[in-house]
C-alpha cells in the first residue's frame, strides 16, 4: 500500500517520546491483526497426536494430514472448483449487466431514468436474510436450488446495485464528445457502445471486478442455504460445514480455513494496488 | 473504427449543449432504444430482490411455515408476536450493539491507525497491508482462526491464562463474554476499511494548512483536533455508514463461531430469520423479521445519507 505517502505526516513529526508510542502502537495493531493468521498456520501443520500449545510452531515435526483431511473429508476440492465457477460467471455476468445498465443511465438522465438510479441504489440497502424465506421459496419451486444457474442469478443480482452505481458514476466524468462525434458519423448505440465507451471503462471495471470477485467468492450467508447440497457448496458454506463437523479437530479446521484464504489472499498480494483502490470506490457509495 | 478519423470529425462539433434543437431531438430517438441497455438489470433485481420483498411482506401476514400448500392469513400477529417475544427482543439489541458498538470502535481504531500510518516508507506500507488485510477474507474463515484463540480447550488465550497462573476461561460458553468476542473480531476484521478512508481522507489535506499552524505555535494533538478532524468530516460519513450497515446485517461470523447461543444470546436478527425459517418452520413469523430488519437498516441508511449530502461530501 504505498499510495498512501503523503508529505502531510512529514509536517508533523513529533518528538521521540510520541514516536517510540507510535511504533508500539503500530506494531500491537499488526501483531493484533495477525495473530489469528499466524495460530492458523502453526495449528494447520500440526499432527493430530501434537498437542503442544498452539502458539508454538510443529517442533514435533509438520504434516499435510489435515489438508488432506480437509480435502478428501470436508470436499474442499469440489468446494473450489464450485466457488470458482460461481465467482467467475457471476463476476463476468456483473460487469456485462451493470455496464450496459449503466450507459443509458449516464447518458440520458430523463426523469424515468433518474428514479431507476435511485430505485437499483436503494436494492443496496436490503439486507439479503430480509429477503430469504420468500427468495428460497422461489428458487425452490423453480427447481433451481443446487445448482450453479441458481446462485449465480441471485448472486450476480445482489452485486448490481454497486456495480451500476460505479459505472454511472465513472461515465459521468467521460467527456461526451467522442460519443456525439461517433452518433453524427452515423455509428448506432450499440457501435458505439461496444467500440468507444466500453473500451475507456478500464480503470473502473478493474474495480467492480475485484469488489464483486472477492464479495461473491466470500459469500455464505446466501450460499449456504441456496446450495446446500455436499456437491454443490462453495468455499464458504464448506468450510463452515467442516468446521462444525469437526468439532475438536483444530488441525483440520485450521487447514480448511487456510485453503480458504490462500487464493484471495494470492490475489491481494499480486493487485493490491487495485484492491485499495476497489475498497475506496465501494466507500463512496 | 481508428481513433484518427473519430477526433478529425469530433473537432468541428462545439460543444453548444443542448440549444441546439436537432440535436436534441436526435439523441431522444436514440435515448428511447438506449434505455433498453438497463433492462437485463432491473428485470434481475426485479425478480430476486423486489418481488421477494412483496412477497416477503404478504408472508410476514401469514402463518406459513414454509412448506405446506396452504396459509391462512393472521393480520397483524407476527408483528405483534415481535413486541412480545423476548427472543426476537434480545437479537434486536444484539444487533443494535453489533452496529452501533463495532462502528464507535472502527472509528476511534481506524482514525488512530490512519494517523500513524500516514506517510512514506516500507515498515508503514506493510503495517497498512497487514492492517488491511483481513477485510477480505471470508468472515467464516476468519471466525473459524479466531476460535483457535478462544477456544476453551487448546486455545491459545487460554493458554496465557494458565502461563499467567490463572484458569482456564470458557470465553465462548457465557452470552456476554461471546457477545464481546463477536464484536472484537468484526471490528478488528473491518477496521482496515475505515483506516484507508481515513487515509485516502488525509491525502486530500494540504500540508501547506499544518506549516501554516505550526508557524502559529499549534502543537501535535492540537492540529488533529483543529484542523485534521474537521477536514476528514466526509471521510467519516463515508465510514460510519459502511460500519454501521455491515454491522446491523452482520451473519457469517455469529453463525460459524456461536451458531447464536449459548441459547440465543448472540443472535443478531440476521440468524435469527435463518434459524426461526429453517429451524422452526414459522416462514411467516421469519418474513416479519426480515421487514423488521430490513426498516431499522432503511431508517439509519436514508438518515445518514441524508447526513452525508448535507455535509457537502464531494468536498
Amino acid at each position: 500500500m504505498s499510495e498512501f505517502s503523503s508529505t502531510a505526516a512529514a509536517a508533523k513529526r513529533g518528538g521521540l517520546l510520541p514516536r517510540v508510542f507510535k511504533a508500539v502502537f503500530i506494531t500491537v495493531a499488526v501483531l493484533v491483526q495477525l495473530t489469528p493468521f499466524y495460530l492458523a498456520l502453526t495449528t494447520a501443520f500440526k499432527p493430530q497426536s501434537d498437542r503442544s500449545s498452539l502458539w508454538l510452531p510443529p517442533f514435533a515435526g509438520a504434516t499435510l494430514e489435515n489438508f488432506e483431511t480437509a480435502m478428501t473429508v470436508g470436499r474442499l476440492d469440489w468446494a473450489l472448483e464450485n466457488s470458482v465457477i460461481v465467482t467467475v460467471a457471476s463476476t463476468l455476468l456483473v460487469c456485462i449487466i451493470a455496464a450496459m445498465a449503466a450507459y443509458p443511465l449516464a447518458r440520458r438522465p430523463t426523469k424515468l431514468n433518474r428514479f431507476v438510479s435511485l430505485a437499483l441504489l436503494a436494492m443496496l440497502i436490503v439486507p439479503p436474510l430480509s429477503i430469504l424465506v420468500p427468495l428460497y421459496t422461489m428458487l425452490s419451486d423453480l427447481g433451481v436450488l443446487n445448482t450453479f444457474g441458481g446462485l449465480i442469478a441471485v448472486l450476480t443480482t445482489l452485486h448490481l446495485p454497486l456495480a451500476v452505481f460505479l459505472f454511472t458514476q465513472f461515465m459521468r466524468s467521460l467527456p461526451i464528445s467522442l460519443e456525439e462525434a461517433a452518433a453524427i458519423d452515423g455509428a448506432g448505440t450499440f457501435t458505439i457502445f461496444t467500440r468507444i465507451v466500453l473500451p475507456s471503462l478500464k480503470p473502473v471495471l478493474a474495480t467492480v471486478t475485484i469488489l464483486t470477485a472477492t464479495s461473491v467468492w466470500n459469500d455464505f450467508a446466501m450460499s449456504s442455504y441456496i446450495n446446500n447440497a455436499a456437491s454443490m457448496r462453495t468455499l464458504a458454506p464448506s468450510v463452515a460445514v467442516f468446521f462444525s463437523a469437526q468439532g475438536t479437530n483444530l488441525g483440520a479446521a485450521a487447514a480448511a480455513a487456510l485453503l480458504g484464504l490462500l487464493p484471495i489472499l494470492i490475489a491481494y498480494l499480486a493487485l493490491q494496488k487495485y484492491f485499495v483502490k476497489g475498497a475506496l470506490a465501494g466507500a463512496e457509495k | 473504427m481508428s481513433n484518427g478519423t473519430l477526433t478529425r470529425t469530433a473537432t468541428p462539433v462545439t460543444r453548444s449543449t443542448g440549444a441546439d434543437p436537432r440535436r436534441k431531438r436526435r439523441s431522444g430517438r436514440r435515448g428511447a432504444s438506449m434505455n433498453l441497455m438497463y433492462l437485463p438489470a432491473v428485470a434481475l433485481l426485479g425478480l430476486f430482490v423486489f418481488v421477494p420483498l412483496v412477497q416477503g411482506v404478504e408472508l410476514a401476514f401469514s402463518n406459513w411455515n414454509g412448506y405446506s400448500p396452504d396459509k391462512t392469513f393472521v393480520g397483524f400477529a407476527n408483528f405483534a408476536q415481535l413486541f412480545t417475544d423476548t427472543t426476537f427482543h434480545t437479537a434486536l439489541l444484539n444487533t443494535l450493539l453489533f452496529g452501533f458498538g463495532c462502528t464507535a470502535l472502527q472509528q476511534i481504531l481506524g482514525f488512530g491507525l490512519a494517523l500513524v500510518l500516514d506517510g512514506t516508507g516500507k515498515a508503514r506500507s506493510v503495517a497498512r497491508s497487514a492492517i488491511y488485510l483481513p477485510v477480505l477474507v471470508s468472515p467464516v474463515v476468519m471466525g473459524m482462526m479466531y476460535y483457535l484463540l478462544f477456544q476453551y480447550d487448546r486455545g491459545a488465550l487460554n493458554d496465557i491464562m494458565i502461563g499467567l497462573g490463572l484458569d482456564r476461561v470458557a470465553w465462548l460458553s457465557s452470552g456476554t463474554s461471546a457477545l464481546a468476542i463477536i464484536i472484537i473480531i468484526n471490528t478488528l476484521q473491518f477496521v482496515g476499511i475505515s483506516m484507508i478512508i481515513y487515509l485516502a481522507g488525509l491525502q486530500g489535506i494540504s500540508p501547506e494548512i499544518y506549516e501554516a499552524a505550526a508557524l502559529d505555535g499549534a502543537s501535535g494533538w492540537r492540529m488533529v483536533r483543529s484542523i485534521t478532524m474537521p477536514l476528514l468530516k466526509p471521510a467519516f460519513v463515508s465510514s460510519l455508514i459502511i460500519n454501521l450497515i455491515g454491522g446491523l446485517k452482520l451473519y457469517d461470523v455469529i453463525q460459524v463461531l456461536t451458531g447464536g447461543g449459548p441459547g440465543y444470546s448472540t443472535n443478531s436478527v440476521s440468524t435469527l430469520i435463518g434459524r426461526t425459517y429453517f429451524g422452526q418452520q414459522a416462514a411467516g413469523y421469519a418474513s416479519a423479521m426480515g421487514i423488521a430488519l430490513l426498516i431499522l437498516i432503511a431508517i439509519f441508511s436514508i438518515f445518514l445519507v441524508r447526513r452525508m449530502d448535507r455535509s457537502g461530501k464531494d468536498a
